[in-house]
């Protein structure tokens, strides 16, 4: 036991300062999650980020490790975001035909879900008391995260809360999505996708291709079209609500 | 892969170059994605090494949100002081939108229907 141990302990220590167990680690939890969200028949209760991320604040937790020696390595796959957003073209040229019928639908959709979105977490948050700074991050909360981060700090948020509030509420959405619209009887998958890519950005966006392909495509489209219009108009508006 | 992995990362630099030369509010990648899907538009249709690529991408979009949804744990201070407000704000916020923006796209979808 007593040669053992220091191997442990300086394997750890060795282990700990390459970026190779985040990025494992991360990988690891992921399928496990998606292994429990098969198991639960692709129930969007039981979602495989909500599963992952509960999984690793568990482990980091546990093991004593800083979310920032965790991410040196998770950086790496949280890179990936940036190709994977230029690579939401594809599918958008795809059921672009689809989309073309619908302008009208789309571009109402998509100025009352980003206004809805904005003032009404704002609203929300104010009246059970929350800070300003915390009403603040939580005014960008429903577009994709690296657009949020900026609105942020752009507007006096604190950029790393909004990235969490952002993914909160992308979980959020991709698991009440579908009992609400079906509780509305929404089922034309384009409405579907579109209303849960206003409101829930890329996590809906994964939720929706699940759905079908015309629900993705139209999911990242509103994740789209939405980042910028919050970009663009927030700043501006924001000023109204306080 | 490589080479539709390629055209993806130029797409998101050059995003990158034009939002920051610009001073634009929109982050680069989202740029990129307008850019290809412009291209797409010249070139009616994405290669099928394209199509692949992006198809492996996008499978496992959820993932790719991981390592900053972990972020949690550098607010857990915050949240316990104010998870009340928080909770409600999402949960409220998220379903009102949700409900809001499907509705009216129904609306708008029947007036186009009735209208022709």
């Amino acid at each position: 036991m007593n040669v053992v141990a220091p191997q442990i302990n300086d394997l750890w220590v060795y282990l700990s300062t390459t970026p190779l167990l985040g990025l494992t680690v991360t990988l690891l939890a992921y399928q496990a999650a998606w292994w429990v969200h098969r198991r639960s028949g692709s129930s969007p209760l039981a979602n495989p980020v909500m599963i992952a991320v509960a999984a690793l604040v568990a482990l980091l937790a546990i093991s004593g490790t800083s979310y920032q020696t965790y991410f040196d390595g998770a950086q790496f796959v949280h890179f990936l975001l940036g190709p994977a957003t230029v690579a939401l073209a594809v599918p958008l040229y795809t059921q672009f035909r689809r989309v073309r019928t619908m302008m009208l639908p789309v571009i109402a959709g998509l100025l009352v879900g980003s206004f809805t979105a904005a003032v009404s977490a704002v609203l929300v948050a104010r009246l059970f008391g929350a800070s300003l700074v915390t009403q603040l991050s939580l005014a960008p909360k429903s577009v994709t995260t690296p657009i949020a981060m900026g609105v942020a700090e752009r507007i006096g948020g604190i950029p790393s809360l909004t990235a969490v509030l952002v993914i909160s509420t992308g979980i959020l959405g991709a698991v009440l999505g579908r009992y609400l619209f079906d509780a509305l009887r929404i089922d034309d998958a384009a409405i579907r996708g579109f209303a849960t890519g206003v409101t829930a950005h890329g996590i809906g966006t994964a939720r929706a291709f699940q759905e079908s392909e015309q629900a993705g495509a139209f999911a990242a489209l509103a994740m789209g079209m939405n980042g910028l219009v919050t970009a663009l108009l927030l700043p501006m508006f924001l000023p109204l609500l306080q | 892969m490589i080479v539709a992995l390629t055209q993806l990362l130029v797409l998101q630099l050059v995003g990158e170059v034009i939002a920051r030369g610009l001073k634009l509010p929109i982050p680069g990648p989202v740029i990129g994605m307008l850019l290809l899907f412009l291209l797409l538009a010249l070139r009616r249709g994405p290669s099928p090494e394209l199509q692949a690529t992006s198809q492996g991408l996008l499978q496992h979009l959820s993932l790719l949100f991981v390592p900053a949804g972990t972020g949690i744990i550098l607010h857990l201070h915050r949240v316990a002081d104010e998870w009340l407000p928080l909770l409600l704000s999402l949960l409220l916020s998220t379903l009102l939108t949700l409900a809001v923006t499907a509705l009216v796209m129904r609306l708008c979808t029947r007036r186009a229907a009735t209208g022709e």
